[in-house]
């Protein structure tokens, strides 16, 4: 048997292997070898994944903690991090996500990209996000995990911009990575700030000595950690660069800036949880910023009609719903819905890929509708995602939002309230899209009409894959209230060091009354939705047609514009004023004239500019002469 | 005797060059910096910081001036001599293909300029600095003034004035420190300390000033840059590439050896000043490298950013500071070589410089291309590649030091991704323009020169240890040496 320390290094190698056999051969593979090559190496970190978990589960749960050194990282003067992976229970479920999601979507993308030129290049860059993500939820200590954590940033650049053709995509690429970099520098603060007061950034060590060190302190680290989450999971103010990152291919927004990377966030407060129990502030913080990002993003999705774009401003709030349950203290609730929002979501994108390959390239829904006959299988597994995502029992987005939804009541009712109005919001917006998708006239051109297919069987394998997880994904975690078991709470627990990881105090029958308001309001919206869309056969404007608040709306609070306006502009003013003014007039010729006042006069300088070479050794002479008379005189 | 070797032999074969044909002459001095670069790897194999003075070495040069020739290498020394030795088979390699009227004056020059380089490393003695430190002056005028681009005379004497007057100040504080040693006087590096050291808080400061004025020109930290956009866009590339990669580290070796164990005092009366003139560098520089249309230019002015950040962080005296600070000075060097070279191989190719005018090249380019990313994520310091090693090490210096200029000084991370995505997108991505269609995929000869550079950003990336290792004894023995001094004063 092969030791298990073994097996947790080989889970990012592979895919880093990957990444380098493609990367390095990017033109003399053929596409068939890339896919294998690709799909293969996720594969095999999919299955030493189940393994691990597998040697985890077979442990007392106060023993699930592995832990391996690869190698001296950058160690110096007291300051040291290794290269070294920790696999404990958050880890592992990481792991089974995003090797698992991350493989279903790489063998999407063999059909979805298989007449594209760039085919290996995508496979490698892919590979190389499954290895950073991969040292991302590995890592043992805080540097390790910001490697990670700027790789596949890293990655979402290269994958955001892979048409690189398109000056478009290009900006949406560099907005990403810039407003990511906002972020990281927080989060780089942050973790400097642990080294500071805990003298080590290896998680082990800070978190056995959290509660020694002062409030504040922890405040402070941990705001500043939230910064990193705010940038990578695209929260308020930090948000705007995800959906014009729907500008790379769909099955990279379905992986990169849906299922894993944008969780990233979530995952680092959850595996902070310690600290952030600690400082009421931050966790404060945490929710409010949650809460409002899930609100105000659900509102921007109502009126948008890019498909790709309703499921973007989706992720985003749905994100908001992840934070505020880690900001309410229900860090096992988070992750559980991260959980399974990896598998609706990932299963919506790849939906709306296979939509919109079938109508070569057609994003807007009012130029689709009643695709359903002639896409069954994207049509079933669309249906299944869009019903787990609303939250229609027993499917999984059902069990995460119910328990999200649960804890906020059993706190405070306000923020019960207000993501109860995000979730409805996401119901009738979900249902909207899917209305106009599938249902009611056929919109797109004839051509287009003409030559509509299902998609191939690479594609519509990982659709149904998802369905089922989507479908089921939902029983790891069942309330008591319904008769089930806690299983992934229980699981997480020794990961979680909070008072409430699992429970909140609710007694049954508030928990059915709460479950029964929920999905009867739910049900209503549809009903409204089905009415509107499908009965009336509604239609959303054309651009330009809009008024008022809805105009306001459709053009996301003119956010972007406000950014430019009070940002973007004034630095490249700035920089404008610095370089011709600041640099060229006043600091050049200021150092001009204290250069002629030191050598003397400008009359003397003017004459040696004449390009004297000599200049030089006269000054040489000039010194030795200076010495010379100086040790003379000292020796008088 | 491995020092004197490393110092004298770029000498030696400097003027031997001129025995050779002119056409041999750039194989010549190639042999001769691997040489001397195998000379050198072999001392780091055996390289013992804890015996550090193993390569030390001593003659009288004018006894009744108490002037020794002497010369040594601790591990702070070593890793700048690595440097040099490392960066200059790759200038001259990179140089091979440029078109050379005269090219025994060119490489003589550039022997010349390494072996005034290693002996600044080096040097025991202050004369002796002194004396290497204005040799390395010589040869990159005449480089830079005979190879440059039109306009090159008055840009040329603008930096030779600037950083000669600079090294005034310098000569002067020498001279000030040399009259304060007991007995007959001398300039022994040791004695020097010393004198330093008893002197006045006031005195301290005003030594503190001569010497760092002459460091930061030559660095250059705000506000004393102003000679080197143009002179770095004016240069001849392979000018550029000495002046940035090797050049400029003098002045942090200068810190580092000449100024903070000489005055204390004067270090804890005025380094925050200084720091804070660098964190202005790092934030204006990069700012104004956002406005940049020639892509020389802003490679220039991110030179200026990086640059702030590594005094800061020298300035903190604190050991991860001094830490971070050498390990990005070997960065910034490979760095900035590859930065020029492809700047290079993208004008000579397009006939121009100017972003706006180029993109699409990665259409025509895909490796040159790739080459081209690794070396900005190095530059912007992307983890695991040989730019965040340091950075990320100064940054916490420099936060320790003081949370808000910590943060101010942090924002390179933002600001340089905001200058490089965008010269990157408009030149390599979008569609192919006509200049672009000129520019070619990398010749095998490019090749050799890169491929090993991007290696090398890995490498000290993701294995930086044994790099560290070399300096650390040095460094604490260097920071212990004088930390009671300053301590008197808190």
């Amino acid at each position: 048997m092969v030791d298990i320390k073994v097996l947790i290094s080989c889970i990012p190698l592979f895919p880093l292997l990957g990444f380098l056999v493609i990367g390095l051969n990017v033109h003399k593979l053929s596409h068939k070898t890339s896919s294998y090559v690709a799909c293969g190496s996720v594969l095999i970190s999919f299955f030493l994944s189940i393994i691990v978990f597998a040697e985890l589960l077979g442990l007392p749960p106060d023993q699930r903690s592995l832990n391996v050194t690869i190698l001296r990282w950058i160690s110096t003067m007291g300051f040291s991090s290794n290269i070294a992976f920790l696999v404990d229970p958050l880890s592992s479920v990481m792991l089974l996500v995003i090797t698992g999601v991350g493989f279903l979507i790489h063998v999407y993308s063999i059909g979805y990209m298989h007449d594209d030129a760039g085919f290996s290049r995508f496979f490698s860059y892919l590979n190389l996000f499954i290895f950073f993500m991969l040292l991302l939820v590995l890592g043992s200590n805080y540097l390790l995990m910001f490697v990670g954590w700027e790789g596949v940033g890293l990655c979402s650049y290269l994958l955001i911009g892979f048409w690189f053709k398109n000056h478009d995509y290009n900006k949406a690429a560099n907005k990403a990575f810039i407003m990511n970099r906002i972020g990281d520098l927080g989060l780089l603060l942050g973790v400097i700030l642990i080294f500071i007061n805990f003298g080590s950034i290896d998680y082990e060590m800070v978190f056995a000595s959290a509660s020694s060190v002062n409030v504040t302190t922890l405040t402070w680290i941990t705001v500043l950690l939230f910064i990193g989450a705010m940038g990578k999971s695209a929260q308020i103010p930090l948000y705007t660069w995800l959906p014009d990152a729907m500008a790379g291919p769909t099955p990279v927004s379905a992986l990169i800036h849906a299922a894993t990377m944008v969780t990233a966030g979530v995952y680092m407060v959850a595996r902070n949880n310690i600290l952030y129990s600690l400082s009421p502030v931050a966790l404060q913080l945490v929710l409010v910023v949650g809460l409002c990002t899930a609100l105000f993003a659900a509102t921007i999705a109502l009126m948008q009609n890019d498909i790709k774009k309703v499921l973007a401003y989706s992720t985003v709030s749905q994100l908001g719903l992840m934070f505020v349950a880690l900001g309410l203290g229900a860090y096992a609730s988070g992750i559980f819905h991260m959980a399974t929002h990896a598998f609706f979501k990932a299963l919506l994108f790849l939906g709306a890929g296979s939509v919109i390959h079938a109508l070569q390239g057609e994003q807007d829904i009012r130029r689709m509708g009643g695709l359903k006959k002639y896409l069954p299988v994207t049509y079933m597994t669309f249906f299944i995602a869009v019903l787990a995502i609303s939250g229609i029992p027993p499917f999984a987005g059902f069990f995460s939002k119910d328990e999200i939804l649960a804890h906020a009541f059993a706190q405070n009712p306000l923020v019960w309230g207000i993501a109860l109005l995000a979730s409805l919001l996401t119901v009738f917006y979900m249902f909207r899209l899917f209305f106009l998708t599938f249902f009611g006239n056929a919109r797109a051109g004839e051509g287009i009409m003409h030559h509509i297919h299902e998609s191939p069987k690479s594609m519509a394998v990982p659709l149904i894959v998802l369905a089922i997880l989507s479908f089921i994904g939902g029983f790891m975690n069942v309330p008591g209230a319904l008769g089930g078991s806690t299983w992934l709470a229980d699981y997480l627990s020794p990961a979680f060091h909070s008072d409430f990881a699992g429970e909140h105090h609710l007694d049954h029958t508030t928990e059915y009354m709460l479950m029964a308001s929920v999905v009867g309001l739910t049900v209503i919206v549809i009903a409204v939705a089905y009415l509107n869309f499908v009965k009336k056969k509604k239609v959303p404007l054309e651009d330009g047609q809009l008024r008022g608040a809805a105009s306001m709306v459709y053009h996301k609070y003119y956010v972007d514009e406000i950014y430019d306006r009070t940002v973007v502009r004034p630095l490249h003013w700035f920089a404008r004023i610095a370089d011709d003014v600041i640099e060229k007039l006043a600091l050049d010729r200021l150092i001009n004239s204290v250069g002629q006042l030191i050598t003397g006069s400008s009359n003397v300088l003017r004459k040696v500019q004449n390009g004297s070479i000599g200049f030089y050794i006269f000054v040489m002479v000039l010194s030795i002469i200076v010495i010379l008379t100086l040790t003379t005189v000292a020796e008088l | 005797m491995m020092t004197i070797f490393l110092i004298f032999w770029p000498l030696v074969i400097a003027l031997g060059i001129f025995a050779f044909k002119p056409a041999n002459a750039k194989l010549v001095a190639f042999v001769s910096a691997l040489v001397e670069l195998a000379v050198c790897l072999f001392m780091f194999v055996g390289f013992d910081s804890r015996n550090a003075t193993a390569w030390n070495y001593q003659i009288p040069w004018v006894p009744s001036l108490g002037i020794n020739f002497s010369v040594g290498m601790d591990g702070i020394s070593f890793l700048l001599v690595l440097l040099t030795t490392g960066l200059m088979p790759f200038i001259i390699l990179s140089s091979f293909k440029t078109p050379n009227q005269k090219p025994a004056d060119f490489y003589a020059l550039m022997l010349l300029m390494q072996m005034a380089l290693v002996g600044v490393f080096t040097a025991l003695d202050g004369f002796l600095f002194y004396v290497f430190w204005e040799m390395a002056l010589i040869p990159i005028y005449f480089i830079c003034l005979i190879w440059g681009d039109e306009n090159r005379a008055p840009v040329t004497f603008k930096f030779f004035v600037y950083t000669l007057a600079g090294s005034l100040f310098m000569l002067m504080a020498l001279l000030y420190l040399y009259y304060q040693t007991p007995g007959a006087h001398t300039f022994d590096i040791q004695a020097l300390y010393k004198a330093g050291r008893a002197l006045s808080s006031a005195q301290q400061g005003v030594i503190f000033w001569g010497l760092f004025l002459a460091f930061a020109i030559k660095m250059p930290v705000f506000p004393f840059h102003t000679w080197q956009p143009d002179t770095y866009t004016v240069a001849p590339m392979e000018g550029t590439m000495l002046l940035s990669g090797i050049m400029l580290k003098m002045g942090f070796y200068g810190l580092i050896r000449w100024l903070l164990p000489v005055v204390p005092l004067g270090v804890h009366e005025w380094a925050l000043t200084a720091v804070v003139l660098s964190v202005i560098g790092i934030v204006y520089a990069s700012i104004i490298a956002i406005n940049q249309k020639d892509f020389k230019r802003l490679i220039a002015y991110a030179s200026i950013a990086h640059v702030g950040l590594i005094s800061a962080g020298v300035l903190t005296s604190s050991k991860i500071g001094l830490q971070g600070a050498l390990i990005q000075m070997l960065s910034h060097g490979i760095l900035a070589f590859a930065l020029f070279y492809i700047c290079e191989i993208i004008s000579t190719r397009a006939s121009t410089r100017t972003i706006s005018s180029l993109g699409g090249i990665r259409v025509g380019a895909p490796i040159l291309t790739t080459v081209f990313v690794v070396v900005i994520l190095g530059t912007v310091a992307l983890p695991f590649t040989s730019g965040f090693v340091g950075e990320f090490l100064l940054l916490n210096a420099l936060f320790q030091y003081n949370y808000i200029l910590g943060a101010l000084g942090g924002l390179t991370i933002i600001l340089g991704a905001v200058y490089m995505l965008h010269a990157f997108q408009y030149m390599m991505l979008g569609k192919h323009s006509p200049q672009a269609s000129r520019v070619s995929d990398l010749t095998r000869h490019e090749k050799i020169v890169l491929y090993p550079i991007v290696i090398l950003i890995f490498m000290i990336g993701i294995y930086p240890d044994p790099l560290l290792q070399i300096s650390e004894v040095a460094v604490a023995d260097l920071l212990e040496g004088f930390s009671n001094f300053s301590a008197k004063v808190k």
